[in-house]
């Protein structure tokens, strides 16, 4: 079946599909623009969930049962393991951003190489998180041991969550580079994967230096959010 | 390259076989119907059960399987379909996916898979919701606004199961109106055909598009609510639910604040409401101006006043909240900002007013219940303004004040513009006109009846009668007059519901047997009545996408014979038209036709 502009929003990998013709260019432009428009908004939508989430976790840090996630007796005593995830997240980004730049040039195996390194440090991410929370249950700080316990589970599971969409981007990019497709379609796909992943490393970051911060940092936060 | 330049450059293929045109279609009207009947088949059980509690509040005991449990699932459940199922999956799903893309010339939405996509997870939503009447304990009787502990406490119908399947057919339609959202708000900004400039746009479509950007941002406050909720309920974690004694035993939570739930809910609750009421506004804009064949009053005004209504519905929510405990100034701070919302929407009611004002009004049933949507969203709104003051809300909250004045504002004034839409845009959707006596009087039994439902619960509310009671007997301060005004409203709320069977049956009975209506029966500007066919086919448009060059309220135009001007209408066809429309008076003069003046 043909498609119709619109249609063909939706099937992105159609292999050597003579979108090197003038008009195609266009379309793909077109295409491009409007997923682009869509992923801002879709990121809009994420953040008003992060926001309310990270209101919700100020606001409940101020109650006197909440556990200092970082304190010596704490669950996150030791950080190494969140910053070695959060250094697999930043070079999972460097990555996607460096198969953005090379698949405008046109580069194939860079962009190969550089997408492939990207979805795999992703995938490392995740795996690091799941590791950290076998090793909070192992240490017996399961999720309902205390609710900065229960917030950390629930807002590192949601981002995670929110990562695993983004290789669900990744993959359909990475099909298309494995097909061979012209590479105005990869990096049509490449760069609304880009502004998604570095937004959820932006959040991640936030979320990171928070549920690593003392329970004075929140006081300061609560009192100048006026949930003090 | 425009959109419009790459639309009409590509090829329109129709799908072919049955599945792909009418079940896993992907065309935005099919998909608008799709979205439109699940609502009204869902939003139908809501209307039964809302009989069923009537039932028990007019005629204690009538029914034998009503008891404390069975009323409080009934009203948790017909609130919740009512709110989000029927209205929100309507006005967004429904009138959003058939009109958007018409309406600003474009083939389609700009992700049709993902439009379907939307529909099925609503379907599925809807699905499990109405599994929950079928789980273990039947769904939840915690009230629509599910505030725990309650909610997820032993004690409350559908603890075990009904508030699970309610949490997660929340989150299913969460995704689902996500999914939609992105379409409608991307298709209004890039899909935009030749000249179709966003002060072009029609009303319907601004009320829909600030709606869905409400309903984007305020929907993840309800989804944050119903996850943390839901580890609460499951995994045992304290965020809303304090330390508890339930049934003689302490619970294993402690510390949670369900203030913090309700302040999440009403984050997400009160935009809702503009979710639903800005589609309504935009909407019945079009069928005022249309039906009373006048300039809509003040276009800029109008959209100025929807982006703004939009942006202050964030700052209200905690005015649901008062009797909850805060600190004064909020209460102050949410009480201004209550009253300050009032400004623009006066400023869309006046404006309605001034449109109506020396307009041709053509008393067709799509203009009745926009007449009659202005005085019931008056009369709605004027209670709100009582209720948003902390003095006066305190003593009525919780009664049947706040019961009359939110089914007034944000049920029925709605529920009367869907209704007009449908009546006015049946035509377009099916090529035939729906019966006019039928709708006549469907609309006055409803019109006339819905007033008779919630105009007394004014005053049951000022007696102190207190909402969300399963039985009124043998309380001191409730008079034998309140019981009577309560088996009239019943008798009233029958009526209306049954009558609702007048519409239904009008509504398929048109589909084969309506008057055939032509492409436009309304005369109406705006770009989906000038599809070269009706209903629209596939790709809507033809070869070529229509050229705007005005706005879509030129109605009573002077100077020339038709009395209205069409979107398309290019300055050099006014010019044609009026030189016509000269030469046609010239003609008929008794100057110029000396024997015929003689």
């Amino acid at each position: 079946m043909a498609l119709t502009p619109q249609m063909r929003t939706l099937d992105m990998g159609e292999p050597g599909g003579g979108w090197n013709s003038p008009d195609h260019a266009s379309e793909l432009q077109w295409r491009l623009r409007t997923t682009k428009v869509a992923v801002r908004i879709l990121l809009a939508v994420v953040t008003s969930l992060f926001m309310l989430f990270l209101v919700t976790y100020i606001g409940r840090s101020q109650f006197s049962d909440w556990l200092n996630l970082t304190g010596p007796l704490g669950p996150l005593a030791d950080t190494s393991i969140l910053w070695w995830n959060t250094l697999a997240l930043i070079l999972a980004s460097v990555s996607l951003q460096w198969a953005r730049m090379v698949s405008r040039k046109g580069h194939r195996t860079l962009v190969m190489v550089s997408t492939m390194t990207a979805g795999m440090l992703a995938g490392a991410f995740i795996v690091g998180q799941m590791f950290l929370w076998g090793r909070l249950v192992e240490y017996g700080f399961g999720v309902a041991i205390n609710p900065a316990i229960s917030f950390f589970y629930l807002l590192t599971g949601l981002h995670g969550f929110h990562i695993m969409g983004g290789l669900l981007a990744w993959a359909r990019s990475m099909e298309k580079i494995w097909h061979k497709s012209p590479m105005q379609v990869i990096n049509a796909g490449l760069e609304p994967c880009a502004i998604y992943w570095h937004y959820l490393l932006f959040i991640w970051l936030v979320l990171v230096s928070l549920l690593t911060s003392s329970p004075e940092t929140y006081a300061t936060i609560a009192a100048l959010c006026g949930l003090r | 390259m425009a959109y419009a330049e790459l639309a009409e450059s590509e090829e329109i293929h129709e799908p072919k076989s049955f599945i792909t045109r009418y079940i896993w279609s992907q065309d935005h009207k099919v998909i608008a119907v799709q979205y439109s009947l699940t609502a009204i088949f869902v939003g139908l059980i809501a209307l039964v059960l809302s009989g069923l509690m009537r039932m028990q509040i007019g005629f204690p005991g009538s029914l034998e399987f009503m008891d404390a449990s069975t009323y409080y699932q009934a009203m948790t459940m017909h609130g919740m379909i009512m709110v989000i199922y029927l209205l929100t999956a309507l006005f967004l799903g429904g009138f959003g996916n058939y009109l958007i893309p018409l309406m600003v010339g474009a083939r389609d939405m700009v992700f049709p898979y993902v439009n379907m996509l939307s529909y099925w997870f609503y379907l599925l939503s809807v699905i499990v919701l109405i599994a929950s009447f079928f789980a273990p304990g039947g769904p939840t009787g915690a009230g629509w606004t599910l505030y725990p502990p309650q909610a997820i406490t032993q004690g409350t119908p559908g603890a075990d199961w009904g508030i699970i399947l309610m949490l997660v057919s929340l989150a299913i339609f969460i995704v689902a109106a996500t999914m939609g959202g992105l379409n409608y708000v991307t298709t209004v900004l890039q899909a935009r055909t030749h000249g179709m400039t966003l002060f072009r746009m029609p009303l319907t479509v601004w009320g829909i598009f600030i709606a869905t950007i409400l309903a984007l941002l305020a929907f993840p406050a309800l989804f944050v609510s119903a996850v943390m909720m839901m580890f609460d309920r499951l995994l045992g974690t304290s965020f809303f639910m304090p330390a508890i004694i339930s049934l003689g035993q302490p619970l294993d939570h402690e510390g949670g604040s369900p203030i913090l739930f309700q302040h999440l809910f009403w984050f997400f609750g009160h935009p809702e409401v503009y979710i639903v009421a800005l589609p309504a506004f935009g909407l019945v804009s079009d069928l005022i101006s249309t039906h009373a064949r006048k300039n809509i009053f003040g276009y800029r005004m109008m959209v100025w006043a929807i982006i703004a209504i939009g942006g202050l519905s964030f700052v209200v929510w905690a005015h649901h909240m008062y009797v909850s405990g805060m600190n004064p100034y909020f209460g102050f701070f949410f009480a201004t900002t209550t009253l300050i919302i009032a400004v623009p929407t006066a400023l869309k009611v006046y404006n309605w007013v001034l449109t109506l004002w020396r307009g041709n009004i053509h008393l067709t049933v799509p203009m009745l219940f926009a007449l009659a949507f202005i005085l019931t969203f008056l009369v709605g709104g004027l209670t709100g303004l009582f209720l948003g003051n902390v003095i006066i809300d305190v003593p009525l909250s919780d009664t049947y004040f706040v019961v009359a004045h939110f089914h007034m504002v944000m049920g029925v004034a709605p529920i009367l513009v869907v209704f007009g839409s449908i009546y006015h845009w049946y035509p377009k959707i099916t090529g035939r006109m729906m019966n006019e006596t039928l709708g006549q009087i469907h609309f006055w039994i409803t019109f006339l009846g819905t007033y008779a439902i919630y105009f007394p619960m004014h005053y049951l509310g000022f007696l102190g009668m207190p909402r969300r009671y399963y039985a009124y007997e043998d309380y001191e301060f409730i008079p034998q007059s309140a019981h009577d005004l309560n088996a009239f409203i019943t008798v009233a709320a029958l009526v209306v519901g049954v009558s609702q069977v007048l519409f239904l049956f009008n509504l398929f009975w048109s589909l084969k047997h309506g008057k055939k209506s032509g492409g436009n029966p309304w005369r109406a500007n705006s770009l989906e009545w000038l599809t070269p066919d009706t209903p629209p086919a596939h790709g809507n448009w033809g070869a070529r996408l229509p050229v705007v060059h005005r706005w879509a309220y030129d109605y009573s135009v002077p100077g020339i014979e038709q009395d209205f001007l069409p979107q398309t209408c290019t300055e050099e066809e006014l010019t044609q038209l009026k030189l016509s429309r000269t030469a046609m008076d010239s003609a008929s003069s008794p100057e110029s036709n000396p024997e015929g003046g003689a």
